[in-house]
């Protein structure tokens, strides 16, 4: 878990991103902003409909038709001195980029694997497209080193995705992904079909393989609780937007977006005493209408006046640990920007400040500082 | 934040509402004979591997196979209590809730509703559904798309008779409405479900299935298809229904977190069979069962400050010729010679608190104590996962190959 340095991997911002057109659509993601670093595990969290995996689709240019990007830009950086801006690039550079260097594995294994061929054919299609001078046995050692790797024997090179369970249809994804060794992997909901033990298995195994193979991913997942343990940094969205950004131990131990704390202790904890939780009343805003100002407020139990009316901004925070523009502590909420101290619950000290503190100007963080 | 049920309600020492007695509910598998149909998936291939490794060649198609989906389940269901079921799919959770409901037959064991058996005339059976009810998991399907809420709140009113006289079917509709915190009644009598939320479509479920005034409420993973904000809302109207109404309930789920915060006994079941059973915090907090030290330890949890070390990989077994002896033994890693051997029985590990390991037995002697697979268990291959299908069976224990 090392603090991702130098520029990001891949940045979003402003994105936006429409179902339909005219006054009838409906604003999916609004002006989004994430910075992925190398190596890094981003987590996006959300409930469902909150937009998580229509900015991931929009990111990878995946997005069908009625949704729609009507705004922002999406870099990215291989290495020094290239760029790419991947919501301009041409159909031929992005067939070039996806999969090679960035990847995504589906929600639903069952529906992303074809029925009707061998795992081993689907594996080595990958590398038939994009390794054109390969042979047909480098082809298939490959194909089998990957199976290897999430640990499923060569024997299931034949096999059909209907002869393979849950766990490993999920396995021959994630090996799929990593076929051509990609620098960013997307994954949408990779674990939320599976028992626990299997969940946690291949979560582990995931965690090892970006160790070994240096791999960036972008997380979207509901289980904020889960995300906390796997991510480095972690952003949270609601309703389109993102309401708070924050290295995840911070968003854990101290969130600063009134949502954040309301998924937090909508998580039973497995240990000591047993408090009565709340959850968050009310239920998800319909994105057909919207409500004005913070889309929060009418689930919100620290409504202001100002939030009815005013949509406020992601901006950083003051003096909480700033140290890079990715990892920046950011939240949409009238509550912190400044002009009162917030309530106790959202501005309790951020873990590991003291040793980061001293060493940046806090003062360059000013309140307002919008983006 | 109040501490919940810190002094918990003390167990009613009358008879439970309802009780299972030795519940065993066998599938039989078709098309048994015809081979290859009744091995349909994960057979070729794990033949294939067996043949490779020099084991039995694939195995003979024979007649008679059953899943063994619930196992001499035993189970009391008290008034203002809640018992959470908690189990990986394919543990028999679900299948348990339908034989409690009486959707299925058993195929041994026995029902008690308020400590007699249960009648098996037609209007016995029409007694027992207005006592039991069930919540179904997914409230996008439990609903009638082409009804109102007020028709589904009306039917049971109707079949079964209002309860009290004097009282119209609207206002018991109303009532009902506002038993699971959807008021003003009225703004959601008119409703069809696609209008509904989430959360807004479980509660008329809920209300649909209090409209018969049932004792026992049978909730089958009633929060996992809601979003995650809405979840307690849920949780907590149960905890309600059993603090103010003294309802038993049957809360099944995989999410041992929320059992742990609603429930006040917890049942964990692996493989058909109940390993361990007591009050909920005790077996979370002090888990005594190898299989219940699994799931907690795979459990989302972030206060844990390292990656769990996980025991026991790979998946469940086939149902259809289930291990021998202790169900859990080929993933165990405190495996013995005995747990391959023979049925573990319910050890009290504390009052209350039974499990059903043999790590629980005082009087083995040496040879039934060795360590069974002794290396084997971390190093096995990550995935003989989730053979949770019929005829996937990879029930042979590693020692063996």
């Amino acid at each position: 878990m090392s603090v991702p340095a130098g520029h990001p991997l891949l940045e979003v911002r402003g994105l936006c991103v429409d179902y339909g057109a005219g006054p009838d659509a409906v604003h999916a993601v609004i002006g989004a902003d994430l910075a992925l670093h190398s190596g890094e595990v981003l987590g996006l969290a959300g409930e469902s409909g909150s937009g998580k995996s229509t900015l991931a689709y929009a990111v990878t240019r995946l997005l069908r038709a009625p949704g729609m990007i009507t705004g922002g830009s999406v870099g990215y950086y291989p290495g020094p001195g290239t760029a790419v801006d991947l919501l301009a690039a041409e159909e031929g550079t992005l067939r070039v980029l996806r999969w090679s260097q960035i990847s995504v594995v589906m929600q639903s294994a069952m529906n992303a694997l074809n029925p009707v061929l061998s795992i081993g054919a689907q594996l080595t299609d990958v590398l038939h497209a994009h390794r054109p001078g390969m042979s047909k046995a480098a082809r298939r050692a490959r194909a089998a080193g990957l199976l290897a790797m999430v640990g499923i024997t060569e024997d299931r090179l034949g096999s059909h995705p209907h002869e393979l369970s849950g766990g490993m249809r999920q396995r021959v994804m994630i090996a799929m992904a990593l076929a051509l060794e990609p620098q960013v992997v997307i994954m949408d909901e990779p674990t939320t079909a599976l028992d626990v033990v299997t969940q946690r298995e291949i979560l582990q195994e995931l965690m090892e393989l970006r160790e070994r193979l240096g791999f960036a991913v972008l997380f979207i997942t509901h289980d904020l609780s889960l995300l906390i343990e796997i991510a480095d940094a972690i952003a949270v969205m609601y309703a389109g937007r993102l309401v708070e950004r924050a290295a995840a131990k911070a968003l854990f131990r101290a969130p600063r977006h009134p949502y954040t704390l309301g998924l937090l202790s909508s998580f039973p904890a497995l240990h000591g005493p047993r408090q009565h939780l709340t959850g968050i009343p009310g239920s998800p805003p319909d994105l057909r209408r919207l409500p004005s100002g913070c889309v929060f407020h009418p689930r919100c139990s620290y409504v202001m006046d100002r939030c009815r009316t005013d949509v406020p901004a992601l901006v950083p925070l003051a003096g909480q640990g700033n140290s890079e523009a990715g990892t920046a502590r950011a939240a949409a909420c009238w509550l912190q920007d400044g002009s009162s101290p917030p309530p106790p619950e959202l501005a309790a000290p951020a873990p590991g400040l003291a040793g980061t503190a001293a060493s940046e100007p806090v003062g360059s963080w000013q309140a307002g500082g919008t983006t | 934040m109040t501490a919940l049920h810190e002094a918990a309600p003390t167990p009613s020492t009358s008879t439970p509402l309802l009780e299972a007695r030795d519940l065993t509910k066998h599938f039989v598998v078709h098309g048994a004979r015809r081979g290859r149909a009744a091995l349909p998936r994960m057979a070729r291939a794990s033949r294939a591997s067996r043949a490779s490794q020099g084991g039995p060649p694939g195995r003979p198609a024979d007649d008679g196979q059953v899943v063994h989906a619930v196992e001499n389940v035993s189970l009391a269901l008290d008034e203002a209590r809640v018992t959470a079921v908690v189990g990986e799919s394919g543990s028999g959770k679900s299948t348990l809730a339908r034989l409690l409901c009486r959707l299925i037959k058993p195929t041994a064991g026995q029902l008690l509703l308020d400590g007699g058996p249960v009648p098996r005339s037609g209007r016995g059976r029409r007694e027992y559904a207005r006592r039991v009810q069930m919540v179904l998991q997914d409230p996008f399907s439990s609903l009638n798309p082409v009804h109102e809420v007020r028709y589904h709140l009306a039917r049971p009113l109707q079949l079964h008779g209002l309860d009290e006289p004097g009282l119209s079917l609207d206002d018991a509709i109303a009532k009902l409405l506002e038993r699971v915190a959807l008021a003003p009644a009225d703004q959601f009598l008119r409703k069809y479900p696609h209008e509904l939320s989430g959360g807004q479509r479980q509660r008329v479920a809920i209300a649909r299935a209090l409209a018969v005034r049932p004792r026992v409420l049978l909730a089958d993973e009633p929060v996992s298809m809601l979003d995650v904000s809405i979840r307690l809302g849920i949780l907590n109207l149960l905890g309600d229904l059993r603090d103010r109404e003294r309802l038993a309930i049957l809360y099944i789920t995989h999410d041992i977190a929320s059992a742990r915060y609603l429930a006040d006994t917890i049942v964990v079941m692996y493989a058909g069979q109940v390993v361990e059973s007591g009050p909920a915090r005790t077996v979370t907090d002090q888990p005594s069962h190898p299989y219940t030290q699994l799931l907690l330890s795979a459990a989302p949890d972030p206060d844990r400050a390292s990656p769990p070390a996980l025991d026991g990989r790979g998946g469940p077994p086939s149902l259809v010729r289930p291990p021998s002896g202790c169900r859990f033994h080929p993933r165990c890693p405190h495996a013995m010679a005995v747990c391959a051997t023979a049925t573990p029985p319910a050890f009290e590990a504390s009052a209350g608190h039974l499990s059903a390991c043999w790590l629980q037995a005082s009087d083995l002697t040496a040879a039934q104590a060795s360590p069974l697979h002794p290396r084997t268990a971390t190093t096995s291959p990550a995935d003989t996962s989730s053979n949770d299908e019929p005829g996937g069976g990879d029930d042979v224990s590693p020692d063996t190959r």
